[in-house]
């Protein structure tokens, strides 16, 4: 039988960790689109799920050639959104991570840490123009207080990207000082 | 004279690759052998794998099996130059040990 949940995730390891504890419970992801999940009864634990941000559209060659690689490798692609990907493979084969290094863990975390700042430029950006005209025209008296309404908006999701992106860098630094003194 | 860069340790993932690669094997082998020969300790990404074959077939250090044109899976095989980088990896792993054991070694 199918479930269908609508939930939003903004950080996609609170996100994987949900994904594995729905698993634990028989509830395997077999879908995903914008923020509605596809979960499919499977026996408890059948799966481990790993979600990735790529380089590159799944569509692109290179995000293919890599996709097959893993399919190869007993790694089953599940569902994608924009350049995030959700693999899964049987738990019975033992443990499923997709980088066990520090050196691939941090260059996916600067991708993930690049494509927030982009989102976190564009929606401050916007934002402040919005504020910028709403507030311009109270002084000429006909007020465009939708502008300044939508620009708040705006600003408040970019911020909730600085969050994001302030979270990852975070978690770069941490690995980095590792990496100085170990593999 | 080589670069400094070319002189550095090899990273664990990739001397296990180029080690399992004495003999022809695909990804998944590559994964599998790792696991047995470090008595399950080191697990390979998939991610962290597929990196490393690309930049070890780049510096010529493994190269893919010209199979059956539908082979379903890559199979790769070290190069004389990958060979090469080993040996000179396992004589620096070897001044560390024998270093370690003289000085750790006796402290027991």
């Amino acid at each position: 039988m199918k479930h269908i949940v609508r939930k939003a995730y903004w950080d996609y390891e609170k996100e994987e960790k949900w994904l594995n504890e729905m698993s634990a419970k028989g509830l395997a992801l077999t879908d995903y689109a914008w923020c509605r999940y596809t979960f499919t009864d499977t026996p408890n634990n059948e799966y481990i799920y790993r979600i990735e941000f790529l380089e590159n559209l799944p569509t692109h060659p290179e995000s293919m050639a890599y996709i097959k690689f893993l399919e190869e490798n007993g790694v089953e692609f599940v569902a994608s959104y924009l350049r995030w990907v959700y693999f899964r493979k049987k738990s019975v084969e033992g443990a499923f991570d997709i980088y066990s290094d520090l050196e691939s863990k941090i260059r996916h975390f600067k991708r993930i840490g690049a494509f927030w700042k982009v989102f976190m430029y564009f929606e401050l950006i916007v934002g402040l123009i919005n504020i910028v005209i709403g507030l311009a025209s109270i002084s000429t008296g006909e007020a465009h207080i939708m502008n300044l309404v939508a620009g708040i908006i705006t600003v408040i999701l970019g911020l909730v990207f600085l969050k994001l992106d302030v979270q990852m860098s975070k978690k770069i630094k941490k690995l980095q000082q590792e990496k100085a003194i170990r593999e | 004279m080589v670069e400094s860069s070319e002189r550095g340790a090899l990273t664990e993932a990739v001397f296990y690759i180029l080690l399992s690669l004495y003999k022809p094997m695909h990804g998944y082998g590559i994964m599998q052998n790792t696991k047995e020969l470090s008595n399950e300790r080191l697990s390979l990404g998939a991610g962290t794998l597929y990196g490393a074959i690309n930049t070890l077939l780049e510096k010529n250090w493994i190269k893919l099996i010209e199979g059956e044109k539908d082979a379903r899976k890559k199979e790769y095989r070290i190069t004389e130059l990958g060979k090469k980088v080993m040996l000179g990896e396992m004589v620096r792993l070897k001044e560390l040990l024998d270093n370690g054991e003289k000085i750790v070694g006796g402290e027991e």
